[in-house]
Parts: C-alpha cells; sequence; structure tokens
C-alpha cells in the first residue's frame, strides 16, 4: 500500500443530458480517508464508479495509483453457491487464498453461514461478505459506496473500524455515504457544492 | 493464467452444475424434444423422415441455441462480477473469451451425443448422420459464438431474452445453409464453409462482447 495516492482534478460527471457536478477535484495521499456527502441521486456512486474506471469522465483526469477494491451494494457472489465457495472464487483470483478471508470471516463474524447458500443470506450478511471479499482483496484504494446500508448498529461500528485500520496501514479510502461515518481524521466533501 | 483457469473452472461448474446458469442439460432435452415432433406431425413415412431428417436436426440445433441466451451473461453483470473483473485489470474481452468456450463445451458436444437419439427417431441412414455430427462440430462454435454476442448486446435490455431469440435466427441462417447443405450430393465443401463461419465468428466474438459489455456499463 506504500506510495498509493489518488488525485482527481476538474472533474465532470454528466449521466443522460444532466450534468451531475463539475469543477470537482481533490487528492488523497497514503493513510487519508475522505467521505462523499450529498443527497440521492446526486453523483456519489458516479464519482466513485468514475474513479474505479468503470465510467468515463465527461471533463477532468483521475490520477490513481495503487490497487483498487470497489465496494458496492452488489456483492457479486455466486447466489446459488455457499458462501464460503463463492468467496473462495475471490481468494483465487486475489491470490489471497483461503486463510486470508477465513480471518476476515471470523472478524466480521460470518463463520456459521460460510455453508449457507448466497441466496438465503440476508441484506447484512451480504455486506459483511462483501467486506470480507474487499478486506482479502488486499488493495490499496477503497472505494466504498454506501458501505453501512443494511448493517446493524455493531456491524457499522466494525465497519468504521475496519476503515480506520486500512488507514494506519497506508491505505486510501474514499466513501460515498449519507449516513454519518466516524473515522479519525475523516474529511468530509459535499458534492452539492459542484453542482452545476 | 491462472485467472483464466479460475474463471474457466467458475464457468463449466456453473454450466454443468446445477446452478442458475444451470442449463446444458435443457437445450439438449430440448434439441431431441424437436427430433421428436416431428415425425408425429408429418407421419411416420420412413423415405419422407430420412430425406428430411438432417434439415431437421439443424433446425432443432439452431432452436436449441437460443435457450441459454438470456443466462449467459446478464446475473454476472447484475451482480456485479464485471465491475468487479474490471477493478482487477481483467479484461472484458479475456473473460468472454473464456466463456465462450464454455459456454461451446456444454453446448456443442452435448448436441452432437443427442443427435444419435434424434438421429434414431428420425430413422437417419448411417451417413447422413456422419454429415450431420461433422456439421454440427463445425457449426456449433459458431451458434455458440453469435449466441454470445446477442447476450452481450442485448445484456441490458428489459425484454432481452425475446430479442435475443428473435435476433438469433436470421444470424444463424448462413450456418445453417452450409451445414445443412453438406447434406446434399456435392455438398460436402459446405462442412469447410461452415467451419469457417464458425471461426471467424469465434475470433470476433471476445471483442464484440468485451465492447458490448462496457458499453452496457456505460448506459
Amino acid at each position: 500500500m506504500e506510495g498509493c495516492r489518488l488525485a482527481v482534478k476538474d472533474l465532470a460527471c454528466r449521466r443522460g443530458d444532466r450534468v451531475l457536478f463539475r469543477g470537482l477535484s481533490f487528492e488523497l495521499h497514503a493513510g487519508e480517508a475522505l467521505q462523499v456527502v450529498g443527497l440521492n441521486g446526486t453523483g456519489k456512486s458516479s464519482l466513485l464508479r468514475i474513479v474505479a474506471g468503470l465510467l468515463r469522465p465527461f471533463a477532468g483526469t483521475v490520477d490513481l495509483q495503487g490497487s483498487v477494491g470497489l465496494l458496492d451494494e452488489r456483492p457479486a457472489l455466486d447466489e446459488h453457491l455457499p458462501l464460503g465457495r463463492a468467496l473462495a472464487l475471490w481468494g483465487r483470483i486475489d491470490g489471497g487464498g483461503f486463510i486470508a478471508w477465513e480471518s476476515a470471516s471470523d472478524r466480521l463474524g460470518v463463520t456459521g453461514v460460510l455453508d449457507v447458500p448466497v441466496k438465503y443470506l440476508s441484506t447484512g450478511q451480504r455486506k459483511r461478505a462483501a467486506l470480507i471479499r474487499l478486506l482479502s482483496q488486499q488493495a490499496a484504494v477503497w472505494l466504498l459506496d454506501e458501505p453501512l446500508n443494511g448493517l446493524d448498529a455493531s456491524m457499522a461500528r466494525d465497519c468504521e473500524r475496519l476503515v480506520a485500520d486500512h488507514g494506519r496501514a497506508g491505505g486510501i479510502a474514499l466513501i460515498a455515504s449519507h449516513q454519518p461515518f466516524e473515522v479519525p481524521g475523516l474529511r468530509s466533501l459535499a458534492i452539492a457544492e459542484f453542482a452545476p | 493464467m491462472s485467472i483464466v483457469s479460475t474463471l474457466l473452472r467458475r464457468d463449466l461448474s456453473q454450466m454443468f452444475g446445477g446452478g442458475r446458469r444451470g442449463g446444458a442439460i435443457l437445450p439438449v432435452l430440448f434439441f431431441v424434444a424437436v427430433a421428436m415432433l416431428f415425425p408425429f406431425a408429418v407421419g411416420p413415412d420412413p423415405v419422407l423422415l430420412a430425406k428430411a431428417g438432417g434439415g431437421i436436426v439443424w433446425v432443432a440445433a439452431l432452436l436449441a441455441a437460443i435457450l441459454p441466451l438470456d443466462r449467459l451473461l446478464a446475473p454476472d453483470l447484475e451482480q456485479g462480477f464485471f465491475d468487479q473483473f474490471a477493478v482487477r485489470g481483467v479484461a472484458e474481452e479475456a473473460i468472454i473469451a473464456v466463456r465462450l468456450v464454455a459456454h461451446w463445451l456444454s453446448f456443442g458436444p452435448p448436441l452432437m451425443l443427442a443427435a444419435l437419439p434424434a438421429a434414431a427417431l428420425l430413422g437417419l441412414h448411417a451417413d447422413t448422420l456422419r454429415t450431420v455430427e461433422w456439421g454440427l462440430l463445425a457449426g456449433t462454435p459458431g451458434l455458440a459464438a453469435i449466441g454470445l454476442i446477442i447476450a452481450a448486446l442485448t445484456v441490458s435490455l428489459r425484454a432481452g431474452a425475446a430479442l435475443a431469440g428473435l435476433l438469433l435466427i436470421p444470424l444463424a441462417v448462413p450456418l445453417l445453409i452450409f451445414g445443412a447443405g453438406a447434406l446434399l450430393a456435392g455438398g460436402q465443401s459446405g462442412l469447410a464453409l461452415t467451419a469457417a463461419i464458425s471461426l471467424l465468428l469465434c475470433a470476433i466474438t471476445p471483442f464484440a462482447g468485451g465492447a458490448a459489455i462496457r458499453a452496457a456499463r456505460d448506459g
């Protein structure tokens, strides 16, 4: 995670014929976290997807150094497989292997449901599973889209702790959330200020 | 390389296993069912059936190719797999190429096996059956490739499944003409042309499919 960096310069985003934001700039260095706040439909998710390289910006540049981990509302786990096997796919792809996600699943309290098919899991359990996938990926730059959705209060604190630990380890976190998110040193960016 | 083998293993276990794409068996049963229905409709005249049988097998194969289309790519896009692959730097082209191999393996060889009972139901001669089997070997990769391109193009459409079936039929006509045409006397070169069309389609599928997936994400 050493030397990871995220610099966004003069970014503009257009969806359909509507410009959601323009002139948006910020810079994050190793260990820093930024929360993007704003109402629904103001472009928080679009900003994250542009940073992840999944959407083309209408204008501006994204300079990103380091591997990217994305957490959004879709867990990307095979519905019919037991959770353990669904997560193992990402373990094989990310090279973290069995051990990385097994220790992570201990930590997030889903060890009991590892043999339950993903389609029978609750929203919160899916979210935790997605967090395990993110943890075992060991990416430098975390892009979290509404990470607290579906999590109960104690899990939400755990999720905040994970982000704080990630920052201490030198990682970057960019969080899009309309809920309060408490991490030491978290900066905040109101996306409404960049609406045209 | 390890990512490619991991992806291939996942695709194959989903297509052959009882997973959500689960259905290598469904197109095969459909294929045999069409071959079985035909004698009921036109009557049990062995001469007529033996004459038309090769063509019927081809039409049945083409119709069976429509069945798996809506499950080829749409679930992965909806559940965010393509996005997760993209942030890890895995090209859409590679994913589509792997899926083409897996799709053909779960579609082509089972169909060639099912052509044996179908041939028995239609009373095909041994040499006709041989030409049909060679034709299916040459033609099913092309059918799989067309199917995958269409699945990628219609992946974000609501009525994608019905549209996919309509799109596949005209695009598969060249394969049908040359593949079934090989059954006529002096039509043996049809096999080579079928194989040529298949190879061309397989070559463009990863690029067409990859571009379509990226476009679906942008839209």
